[in-house]
């Protein structure tokens, strides 16, 4: 069988679940896993542990405090074995997928979705269309989350190397968020309004909602262009940012091919607009034709009591 | 001084409908435009020649068909145009296209490049930190802002925010749309697009190990519940938790 590395994704120094994920991934694949988990303290590895996985390598360097793609490529690469290398679909860990590949003169692809021995397939054109690819070598993939099952935890057998690379890059200054709200990036679930919502102020609605839900805040590209309050990084869409959460409630959102274009792979889309017509109707899983006026406070009430 | 040099790529137009024909996409009806964070990544160039001079030189990598968006950037405003293109090439995976473009931005003698954070056909994302790998340059994705006060200084997202980081030497830079208003052609550009001369140079690529199979239309879509009144969002409530187990 032949190997693989899949690369832990880590957030605020734990492992993160899409992790036991790309195990399942690297199953499918027919490789025989080893973690790799980039660390300033190994003892977060000891988290990285699952069934079908025989090693967990925690490469320790003081380059991987923050991010930077170039000491943390040639660390790995450095430190892990050959064969097919396996990371989230994650903005920093497809960019790291890119450099590790170059690095090591493979190729690299990109938001894998569904995996048939060595044929990989990834949504093309924003999800308008997909794409079958098959490898003759070994490359560096990127898998998106919510897809594969997550493999069972196990104790973890972790050896240690102390690899650091060169840090060409510096972190000045950790500009904070403007608001304490989970980026649309990094959420499971996402509440989003377009210009149904009818002013940036009725916003605050969505907000209520997702803060009962510990849900993200995104808009529509129409919503972005008309509402200066409405900042560019809550956009979801072609243009904006590509989700694929466990929920997406679409809230006065028509459906444009453009905001479809960055949800429509989401797990489970809600869509709530007064025009039975409206597009985003064709995409969700359950659709209630009705005002947000009238809709949200129902849905708030009924979604407060399941979560109390 | 500074020779920066733009990567830009031609795509379909974002609103473009995708058509699915056999098992390839037909584009044969599509509008092509500069994919748009390659937009933004000409701006950001221009600015940062603005501030430090030198040139901006807009490279793209494909046959004669991507001359229009090279043009397009000349009327932008940058200073030169180059495609890098092999009669031999054909549908090309990442390693062999960023090793073409990695060869061709060192025969430039660029000292920075900058490109979009993906491109809209792919969304991939991988070129610029590829390309960035292949000259053992470092990378800064997904910028916001760039300022060029003795080195580069960009706005990047990090791990719960947005940090302010800066590069020393030469870079790759990736760029996100943040809040630039970027600069649309005027008479003047689009005349002098007109008569540019691109430049064609050539480069080598290793053979691809990525094939394509096939490209399909994305996966139908079961009917879903659809619901009339907003007293029904306590029905789709409960089908959240007991059915679709996402509460």
């Amino acid at each position: 069988m032949s190997e693989s590395i899949i690369i832990a994704e880590t957030n605020k120094g734990t492992i993160a679940q899409v992790t036991a994920e790309l195990v399942s991934a690297a199953i499918a694949l027919g490789t025989s896993p080893t973690v790799v988990v980039p660390c300033v303290d190994p003892a977060v590895a000891s988290d990285a542990g699952y069934d079908g996985v025989s090693r967990t390598i925690a490469v320790k360097g003081s380059c991987f405090e923050n991010y930077d793609a170039a000491s943390w490529a040639a660390a790995i690469d450095a430190a892990a074995p050959a064969g097919i290398i396996i990371t989230a679909a994650t903005p920093q860990s497809k960019d790291l997928a890119a450099r590790i590949a170059a690095r090591r003169g493979i190729s690299v692809v990109q938001d894998v979705v569904s995996i048939d021995g060595m044929n990989l397939t990834s949504p093309i054109y924003s999800g308008k269309a997909m794409q079958t690819v098959s490898l003759s070598g070994d490359a560096s993939i990127s898998v998106r989350a919510n897809i594969f099952p997550a493999a069972a935890s196990t104790s973890a057998n972790v050896s240690v190397v102390d690899q650091s690379g060169d840090v060409l890059t510096a972190v000045q200054e950790i500009i904070a968020r403007a608001s304490a709200r989970l980026d649309v990036s990094e959420a499971n679930i996402i509440i989003s309004g377009g210009r149904g919502m009818g002013s940036p102020d009725n916003f605050s609605h969505l907000e209520k909602l997702a803060d009962v839900l510990g849900a993200a805040v995104g808009a529509s590209r129409a919503a972005v262009d008309t509402w200066e309050d409405i900042p560019h990084s809550m956009q979801v869409g072609q243009t904006g940012k590509t989700v694929n959460p466990n929920l997406y409630i679409a809230v006065g959102i028509s459906g444009a091919i453009q905001h479809l274009a960055g949800m429509r792979s989401s797990k489970y889309i809600v869509a709530v607009n007064k025009d039975a017509d409206a597009p985003i109707f064709a995409h969700a899983d359950y659709g209630i034709v009705a005002t947000w006026e009238e809709t949200l406070p129902v849905l708030e009430s009924a979604l407060s009591s399941m979560m109390s | 001084m500074s020779k920066i040099v733009v990567l830009v790529k031609r795509v379909p137009d974002t609103n473009a409908r995708i058509v699915v024909n056999g098992d390839r996409v037909d584009l044969s009806a599509v509008k092509w435009v500069i994919s748009p964070y390659d937009e933004f990544a000409i701006e950001i160039a221009l600015k940062h020649k603005e501030a430090t001079g030198g040139s901006v030189t807009a490279l793209t990598l494909g046959g004669p068909e991507a001359d229009k968006v090279l043009k397009d950037a000349k009327a932008i405003g940058v200073d030169e145009i180059v495609r890098v293109w092999n009669d031999s090439w054909s549908e090309m995976d990442s390693n062999a296209i960023q090793s073409a473009l990695a060869q061709a931005i060192t025969d430039l003698g660029a000292e920075v490049v900058y490109c979009g954070k993906t491109a809209a056909d792919t969304g991939a994302g991988s070129t610029g930190p590829g390309v960035a790998e292949r000259l053992g340059w470092p990378s800064v994705s997904n910028i916001t802002e760039a300022s060029f006060e003795g080195g580069i200084t960009v706005i990047a997202p990090v791990e719960n925010g947005a940090a302010r980081i800066s590069v020393s030497g030469s870079a790759v830079i990736s760029c996100d749309k943040g809040d630039l208003k970027v600069r649309k052609p005027n008479v003047k550009g689009i005349m002098m697009a007109k008569r540019a001369q691109v430049s064609v140079v050539s480069a080598e690529a290793p053979s691809s190990t990525v094939s394509i199979l096939s490209q399909t239309p994305p996966p139908a879509k079961p009917a879903g519940k659809k619901y009339e009144g907003g007293a029904s969002a306590e029905e789709v409530a409960r089908l959240l938790r007991d059915e679709a187990n996402v509460i």
